[in-house]
């Protein structure tokens, strides 16, 4: 007979765990690797597998040489950090290679550098796109264009997308409902399929939607952040389009174009990174939304996502100290 | 607010209590309850009988002990409590099953109580009685409601929601009619219009028992609860009943409520109308992986092993734990030759694989303990800050609030033992703060 | 255009430069010199032997008293105390030299583990839960509290008996592993002369064969040492012996007499295997007391000689 086990109380867990949490996410983030290859080609695969191995091979590296700990590959978090960095550029042939760079940032600076999951401030995707964003700026906004479905070659032909070509035709004088009507514009319901110019993984508002459903059902994201960051994003930019609308685009195209719907889905929910408890939650995603809006339309870039969300993952930590759950004995 | 559904396994429920035949030796520790231990008033080679006082309460928190079986005190010696801690015991030899004469023990059910509320709080503490819904609390002191403070809810604690047991199911079961005759003379003793029987409301039949047993008596209601783990826990039961929250370091009494446990009112209607002590409890013995499954009656002082080897003949090979009391909050068993307590409530033998803790890993921040916290706290915190040793913060963020339910890590996916941490941040707390004093 | 650049930077340079200085002027803390040069002479640990919050609090109590009556830096031994002494101008307070030392051989060879902890790693959870893998209420729960506290590194867990080891060298008795200690283990002791010490290596109070059924290296108070001490430094209280370090004049006696090898001697040379037994000898020279040291069974006496030494 073995040895009688002795612990302190309780003596069951749920069978939760940090693996299960992160291959849920990578299953969640399916349908958007699916639109993407659906809509820029082998492209957008390759850079996929790309940037996922390459994430997976430099946490094994750092983990075994440098930290000297056990390997933590298999919990797949490698894997989601993957997943969103190929999902944030745009899906050229220059991506291929490029992404490595941008995953050897994310990984090593953005993650193990704090110490591996679970320590870092930032979220290492995000880490990685903005150096690839600082370090590489023609290549990371030199968009494939989109016209057919399940494009085949390896055609870089550039395109724009629909808040590029808003900002550029603002700065030009134009006002927006002329930017609007131009021809290179897609229609709201192309929009929203993703049929448009942009990063990877970010363009099918729907694609982007079935995850979230999914993680929402199984626990693993709440809604208050993606609630929150889209809500304020849509009303802020409600106010704006409501003052002048020649200047401002409005609130559907605003929420569906861009980042802001993978971001507010699956970056601002990253759980290391974003605060703990609901009230904070909601603030983070509020801080989220209108920092996005304030510099799509006030910023040097047409877009605004990964800067806000790292912003806010800046104050997270005072967001845990100062938001605490209700407490049930006062 | 918080809790979580772990796995239900009430495999024993529908086993009848059965009587548990009489060791050949029982050893009656001298602390069963909370507070100091009694005082042995027999010696060595003295001839007791079953329910005669062994033991006197002298301190103020103290209850009575009797003899649970009959025979000769063989020694009074230390003796290893279940986790192996040295106790004061009395040894008796059993010698047949004599009762005392002054215990009514015809199967005759006396509905009639005409004692006043005083003599009825005087009855429990001759009787020895105490809480049996795990803290031992000696039951003379909660029925004395202290001057300045009415009692204005009586609530009977019959959720057990912790998984596995179903000692508190059977009882139900098997004495409805006691257990609300034991209900009315608590009620009695306090002065309360209405007492409250919370019940989770996945056990449909005892809940149904007890509502067509309550509908015979007076101000008995019985109130079916939301099934959510720790429902059975006294701030929060009583919150659900009540709409009342105990604040931060105060007891139910300061918001007039009495909470009891199901097991406790069955003990009263016995000590009252049947003038017998608490010799007796039930005992729940329980396992996913063992060949029967069993409720008992066991006479207090019998040993873990006795139990085992009664009801099952001996441990699975593959046995991993024993635990005393429930999977989120029972205590693990490291001495099976301890004897049980008046507070004991099960024998739980878990599988290898069952009892096995999964490796821990980094806080992903995910704040799931924060959304399983009851009450409303922040154990991932709380484990930061006991690391590093800082225990005046972990005290300003309310870590004494902790019930110590098992929630946050039952649902920490990264598996760090929480509670452990949270409960070592406690000890020290209060260490610290009997140092200030 | 450069020269205007250079010229305001300048000046608000200038301008932030004569606020600093004046806001310096102002907030300027006097404090005494010697406080930073007596912390200067501390180990800086901050171990918190001393009872204060760290090295400087303990030499701004040095400067404030003046003197160092009651205030002694146990991790600073005698070398710091003649060092501050000369600072602040009195005569240092020199006390023998201590060294922390384990009262429990519960190895786990000689107290087999009976059941399998799986909790919290830390042994003051332990210790609240229950009473230990080898069932012995007053042993060592081998999760390495100790270890965990002490700041020179002079305690580690040895992997193979479960219980922690001392570096006499690297201990400097600032008692932080005893107070870390939930079972009362550790204990400072006089280093000795050459190093040498004899203790009892159980803290077990229960009667002697309860004490035995748990651990076969268990003090079972059967009094043989006391009886044997010439110098009437053993006591057994409570099933347990102890020896007063102020009384024990290492002459090893009852270490030969110990049946269960409960009582240690450290840093001794191998027992002579001398088989008479003299009177007993209250000579202080140590020689003597060595070559009057009886060893009835060589082999089996448990000498424990430290491998540092």
């Amino acid at each position: 007979m073995n040895l009688l086990k002795i612990s302190g109380s309780p003596h069951v867990h749920s069978d939760e765990s940090t693996k299960k949490i992160m291959w849920r996410v990578n299953l969640a983030l399916v349908p958007m690797l699916l639109t993407g290859i659906a809509y820029f080609g082998l492209n957008a695969l390759l850079i996929s597998i790309v940037s996922v191995a390459c994430c997976c091979l430099f946490q094994w590296l750092i983990e075994k040489f440098i930290l000297k700990v056990p390997s933590t590959v298999c919990d797949g978090s490698a894997i989601v950090t993957g997943l969103l960095l190929a999902f944030n550029v745009p899906a050229t042939a220059d991506m291929i290679w490029l992404v490595a760079i941008g995953a050897l940032v994310a990984i090593g600076v953005g993650k193990m550098s704090f110490g591996g999951l679970g320590k870092n401030p930032f979220n290492p995707a995000l880490v990685g796109r903005v150096f690839m964003l600082i370090s590489f700026p023609v290549q990371m906004t030199t968009w494939p264009t989109v016209g057919k479905w399940f494009p085949m070659g390896f055609d870089t032909v550039s395109g724009a997308t629909p808040l590029g070509l808003i900002k550029e035709g603002v700065k030009g004088g134009q006002s927006i409902s002329e930017v609007l009507a131009s021809p290179d514009m897609p229609s709201l319901c192309d929009i929203f399929l993703g049929h448009m110019g942009g990063s990877l993984g970010e363009v099918s508002a729907i694609a982007i939607l079935i995850g979230a459903i999914y993680l929402l059902c199984r626990k693993v994201i709440t809604w208050h952040i993606p609630v929150a960051f889209i809500g304020s994003a849509f009303i802020l930019s409600g106010i704006l389009w409501l003052a002048d609308p020649t200047q401002f685009i409005d609130p559907v195209t605003t929420i569906l174009t861009g980042g802001i719907m993978l971001g507010a889905c699956f970056m601002a929910t990253d759980m290391v990174t974003s605060p703990m408890a609901k009230s904070g939650q909601l603030i983070f995603g509020v801080g989220c939304g209108l920092l996005t809006i304030i510099i799509r339309n006030w910023g040097a870039y047409p877009e605004g996502v990964s800067f806000a969300i790292l912003l806010m993952n800046s104050v997270t930590p005072l967001i845990n100290r100062w938001c605490k759950p209700a407490r049930f004995a006062c | 607010m918080g809790g979580v559904h772990p796995e239900e396994n009430k495999i024993s429920t529908n086993a009848v209590i059965e009587q548990m035949p009489l060791p050949k030796q029982v050893a009656v520790l001298m602390n069963q309850h909370l507070g100091a231990p009694a005082t042995p008033i027999v010696a060595k080679g003295d001839k007791v009988k079953v329910g005669q006082l062994i033991a006197e309460a002298q301190a103020f928190m103290c209850a009575n002990i009797h003899s649970p079986v009959s025979g000769t005190v063989n020694k009074i010696d230390t003796c290893k409590d279940m986790v192996g801690l040295p106790k004061t015991a009395i040894y008796i030899d059993v010698e047949g099953d004599e009762w005392m004469e002054s215990i009514d023990r015809t199967p005759d059910i006396k509905r009639e109580c005409t004692l006043e509320p005083k003599e009825i709080v005087a009855k429990l503490k001759e009787m020895g009685i105490v809480g049996l819904g795990g803290a031992t609390f000696p039951a003379h002191i909660k029925y004395s409601v202290p001057e300045g403070k009415k009692a204005e809810y009586l609530i009977i604690n019959a959720a057990e929601c912790e998984p596995y047991l179903t000692s508190d199911h059977r009882v139900m079961m098997e004495h409805a009619e006691e257990i609300c005759i034991g209900v009315s003379i608590l009620r009695k003793a306090l002065g309360v219009p209405n007492a409250y029987i919370g019940i989770e409301s996945n056990k449909p039949e005892p809940i149904r028992v007890m509502t067509e047993m309550a509908r015979t008596f007076e101000g008995i209601i019985v109130e079916p609860l939301v099934v959510k783990y720790p429902q059975g826990a006294e701030k929060q039961l009583i919150n659900s009943i009540t709409g009342r929250k105990v604040p931060s370091g105060k007891l139910p009494i300061d918001v007039g409520c009495v909470v009891s446990n199901i097991g406790t009112t069955f003990a009263v209607y016995e000590a009252v109308q049947k003038n017998k002590p608490l010799i007796e409890n039930i005992l729940t013995v329980t396992g996913k992986k063992l060949p029967s499954q069993h409720n008992y009656q066991c006479r207090i002082g019998i040993t873990y092993n006795d139990i085992i080897k009664h009801a099952l003949g001996q441990l699975p090979e593959t046995t991993g734990k024993v635990i005393s009391g429930g999977t989120m909050m029972g205590k693990a068993i490291s001495n099976l030759d301890a004897p049980t307590t008046k507070g004991a409530s099960s024998v739980l033998v878990m599988d290898e694989n069952e009892a096995r803790r999964r490796p821990e890993s980094n806080c992903i921040r995910c704040g799931k303990c924060i959304n399983a916290c009851p009450m409303g706290l922040e154990p991932y915190l709380f484990s930061a800050l006991v690391k590093n040793d800082r225990i005046e913060e972990a005290q300003a963020h309310n870590i004494l609030d902790c019930i110590e339910c098992g929630c946050c890590f039952f649902s920490c996916p990264a598996n760090k033992p929480l509670t452990d941490e949270i409960r070592l941040g406690k000890n020290k707390v209060r260490a610290m703060m009997a140092a200030k004093k | 255009m450069i020269l205007t650049a250079v010229l305001v930077l300048g000046l608000i340079g200038i301008f932030f430069a004569i606020v600093l200085y004046f806001v310096a002027q102002k907030f300027k803390v006097l404090e005494d010199p010697l406080i930073d040069e007596i912390a200067e002479v501390l180990p800086g640990a901050n171990c918190g032997g001393c009872g204060k919050a760290g090295c400087r609090a303990m030499a701004e109590a040095f400067v404030k008293q003046g003197n160092m009556d009651g205030l002694k830096c146990p991790a600073g031994g005698e070398e710091v105390a003649r060092k501050v002494a000369e600072l602040l101008g009195c005569t240092p307070e020199i006390s023998d030299p201590m060294v922390a030392v384990v009262r429990c051989n519960g190895s786990c060879g000689n107290a087999t583990a009976k059941n399998n902890y799986d909790g919290l790693a830390d042994c003051a959870f332990a210790n609240s839960v229950y009473v230990g893998e080898s069932g012995c209420a007053f042993g060592c729960l081998g999760l390495g509290n100790c270890a965990k506290a002490c700041q020179f590194g002079a305690l580690s867990m040895d992997p193979e008996t479960g219980l922690p080891v001392v570096d006499e060298e690297k201990c400097t008795a600032c008692g932080a592993c005893v107070k870390a200690c939930p079972r009362g283990i550790i204990e400072l002791r006089k280093k000795g002369v050459k190093n040498r010490r004899v203790y009892v290596a159980c803290r077990n109070k229960e009667k002697g064969a309860v004490a035995r059924k748990w651990c076969t290296a268990a003090c079972i108070g059967c009094g043989k040492c006391e009886k044997t001490c010439p110098f009437g430094a053993i006591k057994v209280e409570n099933n347990l012996a102890y020896i007063d370090f102020n009384l024990c004049r290492l002459c090893r006696k009852c270490v030969a007499e110990c049946p269960t090898g409960a009582i240690h001697a450290v840093n001794f040379p191998p027992l002579p295997p001398k088989k008479e037994a003299p009177a007993a000898d209250a000579a202080p020279a140590k020689e003597k007391v060595e070559a009057a040291a009886p060893a009835p069974e060589p082999e089996k006496a448990p000498v424990q000689n430290n491998p540092t030494y």
